[in-house]
């Protein structure tokens, strides 16, 4: 890959593209990860509030209990477990990565 | 021809008159020693209503640059004062400030540096950035001082440019002294620096972010445009100068020559010495002594090409430093710059003397100059320079 | 009837109620688990797209904005280490002035935040702190406190608890891990007559996000101290951050109080303290303590117990309760 020169790099060297780590992957670095079982999920949304990464997200969907449900951004998620920990309903299992 | 009132203004005073008539918006000042009344008398316009600025009292020289590259980082034109301690405190930030292209203008009234404890006029605050990415300009009188603030803006602002630039005096010897200024009808002076904000700015409309990691992949690119800007900004400062002469009838140029057609020796100056040697040239000139003077206005960026120019004709140039580089081969931070101007072919360069002097404000009388004029023609006779900076009025 | 998701700026009743819009991206390079996220998420949503973020250097910083990446999606500043309180003053100050003179929007609200290590803040960033709080200048200033120099690989700060295990505290035959009481910065920021100062925590979500609104509308200064847990540097399991946020405030060793406006409230009482050997066995840093260290560390509590049950004139801290083992 060639990196812009010097010509072609912002002054200052700012950031324009705002929000632009959403193209980086941490996917990678997990070992486990957490999955939703939606049948289980009572929408409490305390795994999306406790998130670090901003990795659950909140999908409007009309067919599903109160308008809603949950996904993980696996593209994201690094992995850390604080939503299958925090889960009240035990919502969230751990599985292990196969790769 | 447009609106001027003379007025009795020591230096403090006429560079703080000139960032008022720049309608700065944001001054951010601590008090510092001979810069102080600088700090006062913005703080006054600011009280009884003369300029329309936001005035921080910072509990630091440290957060007197923080708080402008703030304020710079948002749009607004932002101005401070200080010297010495207060300057090198504050060298973190203008490091910074020159990496993220933000063009804060600072008077500096220059003063020694401790230890011993000084507070007296000499060049050590200002030698050290010589290489933070700061326009630097040395000035001679109040009125240039005046004319250089509102100059450094328009430089500092350019879209070719964007660095953080100083308008450096003498303290006390400039600072405290009073002298007459022609000063400009600010609606004039904003036609020559309407405030047009060109860089990058923080606006919620257009998040960006500023301040980022330069890792290996692209820190060295990013000075490198630095040093562009660098390069760039010896054609937008002669330009800014031209108009300015254009519109208000003053011009200095980037060095000033003076007897300098026929010279056979040279010496370079600058700050309020550039003075003493103007009247030393002179009488030298009497004594049938072939020397000529360079007052040199902008040190950052190095104006190499006229000053090897100016130089074409010359045998010998002693340069007058006004601080010590300690350990270095000559203790001048300017003559280090005249002798690696001719590093490529030295077979063009004159023969470089290295002088101290007004140390810590060591008088310096005109006699003094006329001495370094002979043995400037001494060493263009023949006579071998020491191989090394020549003190005056140093005591053994 | 479900309650509706909030604007910015507005209180809400439950969790439920917090704006989905996230202003920072993930892809960033913290740590899993990172107490420090769930914080600026949650901040971000408070304060909304009008304002300007000013992060002096840090995790935080470094793990969002390696050029030519940005997670933020508001407009941000990283200056130097120790300045964050003094950049936070020129924004505000500019703001001000391009307001007054026209030049931005009269009545536009910007908000300024500061994003700040302890590190940054309790140390080497004091004094513009200080000069900050003491100028009034409009700004939410937020204290992210790891409790250590995470950024440089967890050394002692001047906010490390007695006890704690750093690699400047380490544990050898004289040391025994960080020996000294932190700073209370929450009494030095009320020293400086701030118009609001709050502590929070990220596993009380709703008392955190009510105060981030209210530190917002303050007329002045404000300061949010805000408890961040490290899995990296406290040596626990990354999927504990909220766990190990929760037992802080469970021992009393995090109370969840408010200074506004000259009054002090208590928001998060806690009837039975449970003994702070509890929050220590969760933690690595703390595994060398001793007995007698554990005793020494629950006095220090029990101190700061009551001194801010002295604040808010009744005990709403109580005692220390131990669990009977069945």
């Amino acid at each position: 890959m060639t990196l812009p020169g010097w010509k072609e790099l912002p002054e200052g060297a700012v950031v324009r593209e705002p929000g632009n780590t959403v193209t980086i992957s941490t996917g990678e670095w997990r070992v486990f990860k957490p999955v939703i079982i939606d049948e289980k999920c009572t929408r409490c949304r305390l795994c999306w509030i406790y998130c670090p990464d901003g990795t659950i997200i909140e999908v409007d969907d009309p067919n599903a209990p109160l308008g809603k449900r949950y996904e993980v951004d696996y593209e994201h998620c690094k992995g850390c477990g604080i939503c299958w920990k925090e889960c009240p309903v035990n919502a969230i299992e751990w599985v292990p990565e196969e790769r | 021809m447009v609106k001027m009132v003379r007025k009795a203004l020591t230096t403090n005073y006429a560079v703080a008159h000139a960032a008022k008539d720049s309608d700065v918006d944001v001054i951010a000042a601590y008090p510092i020693t001979p810069s102080t009344p600088a700090a006062e008398k913005l703080a006054e316009y600011v009280a009884n209503g003369e300029l329309d600025a936001e005035y921080v009292h910072v509990e630091s020289e440290h957060s007197a640059a923080s708080a402008l590259v703030g304020a710079s980082a948002v749009g607004a034109r932002a101005f401070t004062v200080t010297a010495s301690q207060g300057l090198i405190y504050m060298s973190e930030v203008l490091y910074i400030a020159s990496g993220l292209r933000l063009p804060i203008v600072l008077g500096v009234a220059s003063r020694a540096l401790s230890a011993p404890l000084s507070i007296w006029g000499d060049m050590h605050d200002i030698a050290p950035l010589r290489d933070a990415g700061l326009i630097i300009y040395f000035v001679s009188s109040a009125q240039e001082a005046y004319d250089s603030v509102i100059q450094a803006f328009k430089v500092a602002e350019d879209p070719r440019v964007h660095l953080p630039a100083i308008v450096d005096y003498d303290g006390f010897i400039m600072s405290h002294v009073t002298e007459p200024v022609d000063v400009i009808d600010r609606e004039d002076v904003l036609k020559y620096i309407p405030k047009k904000v060109t860089w990058n700015t923080l606006n919620p409309k257009q998040p960006i972010s500023i301040g980022t990691v330069g890792d290996p992949d692209y820190y060295y690119e990013f000075k490198y445009q630095q040093q562009v800007a660098m390069e760039n900004a010896v054609k937008v400062a002669e330009e800014a100068d031209k108009e300015f002469e254009k519109m208000f009838g003053r011009g200095y140029g980037l060095i000033e020559e003076y007897r300098m057609d026929d010279a056979e020796v040279a010496m370079i100056a600058y700050g309020a010495h550039a003075g003493t040697a103007r009247v030393a040239v002179d009488k030298a000139r009497e004594e049938g002594i072939k020397v000529g003077l360079i007052k040199l206005r902008l040190w950052r960026p190095f104006p190499t090409e006229h000053l090897m120019k100016a130089l074409e004709n010359v045998s010998v140039v002693g340069v007058l430093d006004r601080a010590m580089a300690l350990g270095a081969p000559r203790q001048g931070p300017v003559v280090k710059d005249v002798i690696s101007m001719y590093a490529s072919d030295p077979s063009k360069a004159p023969k470089v003397a290295s002088y101290a002097l007004a140390i810590g404000q060591r008088d310096v009388k005109i006699e003094d100059l006329v001495a370094v004029a002979k043995q400037l023609d001494e060493f263009a006779k023949g006579k071998e320079i020491p191989n090394k900076t020549i003190c005056i009025g140093l005591r053994e | 009837m479900a309650l509706k998701e909030v604007g910015p700026m507005e209180p809400i009743r439950t969790h439920m109620q917090i704006p989905r819009e996230e202003l920072i991206a993930p892809g960033h390079s913290a740590c899993q688990g990172c107490g420090h996220f769930i914080i600026v998420r949650h901040l971000l949503k408070a304060a909304g797209p009008n304002t300007i973020v000013v992060n002096p250097t840090g995790c935080l910083e470094v793990v969002t904005t390696v050029f030519p990446y940005s997670s933020w999606k508001v407009p941000w500043i990283h200056v130097a280490f120790e300045n964050g309180g003094s950049v936070a003053s020129g924004v505000e100050a500019a703001i001000k002035s391009l307001q007054k003179k026209g030049i931005l929007p009269k009545d536009e609200r910007i908000n300024v935040v500061v994003f700040a290590g302890d590190g940054g803040t309790v140390d080497i960033g004091f004094q513009s702190l200080s000069g900050m709080f003491e100028r009034r200048h409009k700004v939410v200033y937020v204290l992210l406190d790891n409790e250590a120099y995470m950024n440089t690989g967890i050394q002692r700060s001047g906010s490390t608890p007695y006890g704690a295990w750093t690699t400047t505290t380490p544990v050898g035959k004289r040391w025994k891990g960080e020996w000294r009481v932190r700073k209370d910065m929450m009494q030095i920021a009320v020293a400086h007559h701030v118009p609001y100062a709050a502590t929070i925590n990220p596993a009380y979500p709703v008392d955190m996000y009510n105060k981030m609104v209210k530190a917002l509308k303050a007329e002045g200064p404000a300061f949010l101290h805000a408890y961040s847990p490290c899995p990296t540097g406290w040596r626990f399991d990354p999927s504990l951050t909220v766990e190990v946020a929760r037992m802080a405030v469970l021992t009393g060793y995090w109370v969840l109080y408010e200074y506004d406006h000259g009054n002090y409230k208590v928001t998060v009482p806690v009837l039975k303290r449970k003994p702070v050997r509890e929050f220590v066995k969760m933690q690595g840093r703390f595994r060398h303590m001793t007995e007698e260290q554990i005793k020494k560390l629950q006095e220090i509590i029990d101190e700061q117990v009551e001194h801010i049950n002295k604040l808010v004139g009744k005990t709403v801290i109580g005692p220390v309760v131990e669990e009977q083992k069945k």
